[in-house]
């Protein structure tokens, strides 16, 4: 082998280390940042949502923070690559656990996929804690804190229903997916609050939107092009409204159409005070990961196990009360309290 | 040359190869004698790479015979050609780049281990691979600083000589090079020319396809000239000059009579 | 070996030709960093004395062990993925092939219609069938693997939750979650699938590097003219190596579900990326004809480290996928500058 070859490959070998090593030091700076006031001795709290871009967890993450922050609590995150990733998920918890959290807080990809995982957690003595949607069965973690998503679509069903005034209604619903049981809580809980069973005839057309705003508007389209006379619209989250929204509105069918939402992210209820969604039942994501690390903290120190369901809540938020819809609050408590 | 007397090593009758309306052999003929470099050329679209690939089996002829040491043969493949030994070195397609150079001799035809190791675990036999290309480099007077160095580090007459010693090493009957100095320097080209002749002083014949005029003139015992997709002439570099044989390449003038 | 006619031997002259391999293990060293594989190597090794510093959970064999078993799954398929690379192609349903395979087993198995070995056996044949199909359609019909399989994604995507009817398929019998299963050595716990896993790469680096298979598959990377002129029979070749890799997803799966305990139907979704950047990292060229299944498994084991050194440092998921960007675009500079250095 010749010299010059030789160097050339170690030139490689070396240009690619020193590149690494140059990576992780400027991780080393992050993790600094990260760690913030991070000492020994501290209760450590894993936060893992479905991903790292949505939102909805990007407030969970947040609230999270400053929770931990105010209870003096170490917290790490973690998140699925994609909504649905189960494996990643699983990953995280054993990372986590490998990091010696005392508690996790989680918002399962899959329900059912992640309790074997989350029992290995619990068996170390991990208390874990189900945010948002609960787990497969719902013993699976030592708690839950969630939405009521039933009741939001109830709080939504019964304001499309005193909207109507007895006017016959002819719905279509933007479902989010097959075999999910937030949207399945959802659309049930509207159905309720608007007094019909599931298949009566005023429900004109359903379709998928995995809770994405092109999806939705492809949607509706093709529920317009099937029923031209819709005139409630059921959508999953708001991006699925906006959607549907845009689909109405080229169809000149936006004013007199109403549709209703769940989520109450600022973008949605901006678009409630734009008057593009009649109404939208807000959660609260931020709520929900507070009282996770409380809770995780409260365990840790003082020994006092949480279990069962916490229901963190739900408002319905819109400009056009309708009588006999129940209490609403209007677009500016809405944007106090909206999250993303 | 004396040679005609003899039977040729490689022997083409009236090769016919049609394409649609096209004819690319229109009843060419071939011969090639033992120890001889014998270059083809001709212009463009005269039919000399058809020519090739019907001596070497990468294209089956409509019509026309073919016979190896006296014997008829037909191809029905390169690899029925090489198995006839009949070796070629492709232009630009000789070697696999990231693969060193025992490898390379050996690509298709690798040995294996001894007993159950090569039996059962199919595993290569490297060193005598390694030393059989030693060997077969040396022969050729290759010199080269290691067998296990990838031959894309190599220069390109060097990756040329690689494939020529690869050729020569299978090669029973016929080595042909296609444009083998097209992609080289002076130098190399020099040094490839070199190779060509010892290969011929071990005494294989050359069939060599090239554009080069004098490297042509360097190189070849006789040259085969071929025209609208037949042989025009068999000439001596001797007998004629560079301006005359391209004047019969393009049908600007006849050569003498083909010796039949 | 005699040098003294010259030519075709460029300067400078030759010193004692083959004769000249390096022995010892300076020498060894010395080949090691000529391969593709030096660089991934020294990176792992930066990045796992890193964390050692930064985290004195890091360097424990529990902790170890543990990333192993996370990158079994990714790394499996990358290894599929590394003998498809190395021909020039690439398979884009790697991940959603191996849903599949996985689906079935765990169905097939869950519904108690077949015993669960034999379930495993169909599992791995469906995914078997796909790599075939995908083979099939890049040798005779001639289309790019690109394309194939992008289509094969889809295809294999859509059958998974056909055929799951959407539903996570839970209460597996115990022969499709041992691998997943743990047993002690020294004071670690080991999972069965990361010794498949180990060994699977260790068998098709023997396969690459020791059998004349293994040389055809590069010199089909390089090129597909100058294999099939030296005597290849390159269209057998790829077919088989499309077929080998569906084999390898299949083993995937059963990893994955002895992973997870679930035959899940939204796995395996960024798989196929995952698997690529693995091969990236790993130092094989996507070009083709250039690299290292070994290498492969270091590519994933970086990804692996750092998911797991950066999560005991406590920082969050997307800044590895932050660094995993940075590192692919690293490894691939590297792989361009050392290409056009032999040029």
């Amino acid at each position: 082998m010749s010299i010059f070859r030789t160097r050339t490959t170690l030139s490689r070998s070396a240009a690619t280390a020193a590149a690494a090593a140059l990576l992780v030091a400027g991780l080393a700076a992050c993790g600094e940042g990260a760690q913030g006031s991070g000492g020994d001795g501290e209760v450590k709290v894993g936060l893992i949502t479905k991903t790292d871009t949505n939102p909805f967890f990007v407030k969970m993450a947040q609230g999270a923070k400053q929770a931990a922050k105010a209870n003096g609590a170490e917290l790490s995150t973690a998140a699925g690559k994609f909504d649905g990733d189960n494996e990643g998920q699983v990953t995280a918890i054993e990372n986590m656990v490998a990091a010696g959290v005392d508690g996790i807080l989680i918002t399962p990809n899959d329900s059912k996929a992640i309790v074997p995982a989350i029992k290995a957690a619990r068996a170390k003595g991990v208390l874990v804690i189900a945010l948002d949607s609960p787990t497969e069965p719902r013993d699976g973690t030592d708690a839950l804190f969630a939405t009521d998503n039933f009741k939001a679509g109830e709080l939504i069903g019964a304001y499309a229903k005193a909207r109507m005034k007895g006017k016959q209604a002819r719905i279509a619903t933007l479902d989010l997916a097959p075999g999910v049981a937030v949207g399945k809580l959802r659309h049930d809980g509207f159905l309720k609050g608007y007094g019909i069973k599931a298949g009566d005839k005023s429900i004109v057309c359903s379709q998928d939107t995995q809770g994405d705003q092109s999806k939705g508007q492809a949607a509706m389209e093709n529920c317009l092009q099937k029923a031209p006379d819709i005139n409630v619209v059921y959508t999953i989250n708001e991006p699925a409204a906006l959607g549907a929204y845009t689909a109405l509105k080229a169809k000149g069918r936006a004013k007199d159409t109403l549709i209703v939402s769940v989520d109450g992210g600022c973008t949605g209820v901006k678009s409630v005070k734009a008057g593009k969604i009649a109404a939208t039942s807000q959660q609260y994501p931020l709520k929900m990961a507070a009282d996770g690390v409380k809770a995780v903290v409260e365990h840790a120190e003082d020994d006092k196990k949480v279990s069962g369901y916490h229901d963190t809540g739900v408002t319905l938020v819109t400009d056009h009360p309708a009588a006999g819809s129940g209490a609403a609050k209007d677009s500016k408590y809405g944007l106090d309290n909206c999250w993303g | 040359m004396t040679t005609s007397t003899s039977t040729p090593v490689l022997q083409a009758r009236g090769l016919v190869k049609r394409y649609g309306h096209v004819t690319a052999l229109d009843g060419a003929d071939f011969d090639l004698y033992a120890g001889e470099v014998l270059a083809v050329i001709g212009d463009n679209g005269a039919g000399k790479s058809s020519l090739i690939k019907a001596l070497t089996g990468a294209l089956q002829p409509d019509e026309g015979t073919l016979h190896l040491d006296g014997n008829p043969v037909r191809f029905h493949g390169p690899l029925d050609a090489r198995r006839h030994g009949i070796e070629t070195v492709y232009q630009d397609l000789a070697v696999a780049a990231s693969l060193d150079i025992a490898s390379n001799m050996f690509l298709g035809r690798e040995v294996r281990r001894r007993g159950p190791l090569g039996s059962v675990f199919r595993m290569l036999d490297k060193k005598r691979m390694r030393e059989e290309s030693a060997a077969h480099m040396a022969d050729l007077k290759i010199g080269l600083r290691s067998l296990t160095q990838s031959v894309e580090t190599l220069s390109g007459g060097q990756r040329q000589g690689v494939a020529v010693a690869r050729a020569v090493a299978w090669a029973r009957h016929v080595v042909v090079m296609d444009e083998p100095t097209a992609a080289l320097g002076v130098k190399e080209s020099g040094q490839v020319l070199d190779l060509i002749r010892r290969v011929r002083d071990r005494g294989l014949p050359v069939v060599l396809i090239s554009h080069n005029m004098p490297h042509v003139f360097e190189i070849a015992d006789r040259i085969h000239v071929q025209r609208l997709g037949r042989r025009v002439a068999q000439i001596s570099p001797r007998d004629y000059g560079m301006s005359d044989v391209v004047s019969i390449m393009t049908g600007a003038r006849e050569a003498d009579p083909v010796p039949e | 070996m005699s040098t003294t006619a010259a030519p075709p031997n460029a300067s400078p002259p030759a010193r004692n030709a083959h004769t000249a391999e390096p022995t010892g293990a300076t020498a060894a060293l010395r080949r090691f960093a000529a391969t593709p594989t030096a660089g991934p190597a020294v990176a792992l090794l930066v990045a796992g004395l890193f964390f050692t510093l930064q985290s004195d959970r890091f360097l424990s064999g529990g902790n170890l062990a543990l990333v192993i078993q996370q990158v079994m799954v990714v790394g499996t398929l990358a290894l599929g993925q590394t003998l498809i690379i190395l021909t020039a192609g690439i398979d884009l349903s790697c991940g959603a092939i191996m849903a599949f395979g996985g689906i079935v087993m765990a169905k097939l198995a869950a519904d108690g219609t077949l015993p669960p070995l034999v379930a495993i056996a169909a599992g791995i044949g469906v995914c078997t069938l796909f790599g075939a199909a995908n083979g099939a359609l890049v040798t005779f019909v001639r289309l790019p693997p690109f394309i194939v399989t992008l289509g094969m994604l889809n295809i294999a995507f859509a059958l998974t939750h056909i055929y799951s009817d959407e539903q996570t398929v839970t209460d597996l019998p115990g022969a499709l979650t041992w691998l997943g299963e743990t047993f002690p050595m020294g004071r670690t716990d080991i999972s069965y699938g990361s010794v498949l896993t180990i060994a699977l790469f260790l068998f098709f680096a023997y396969v690459l590097g020791q059998t004349a298979w293994g040389k055809h598959v590069y010199a089909l990377g390089n090129s597909p003219e100058v294999a099939r002129l030296t005597g290849i029979r390159t269209t057998r070749l790829r077919l088989a190596v499309f077929t080998v890799a569906g084999f390898i997803y299949g083993i995937a799966a059963l990893l994955l579900v002895s992973r997870t305990g679930v035959g899940d139907p939204k796995a395996g979704q960024t798989d196929n990326l995952d698997s690529i950047t693995a091969v990236v990292l790993g130092g094989t060229s996507l070009f083709g004809g250039r690299g290292l299944v070994l290498g492969t498994l270091l590519g994933a084991l970086i990804v692996g480290v750092f998911r797991n050194g950066l999560q005991l440092m406590g920082v969050g998921s997307i800044y590895q996928t932050l660094i995993t960007g940075g590192l692919v675009i690293i490894a691939v500079t590297v792989d361009q500058i050392s290409r056009r250095r032999t040029r």
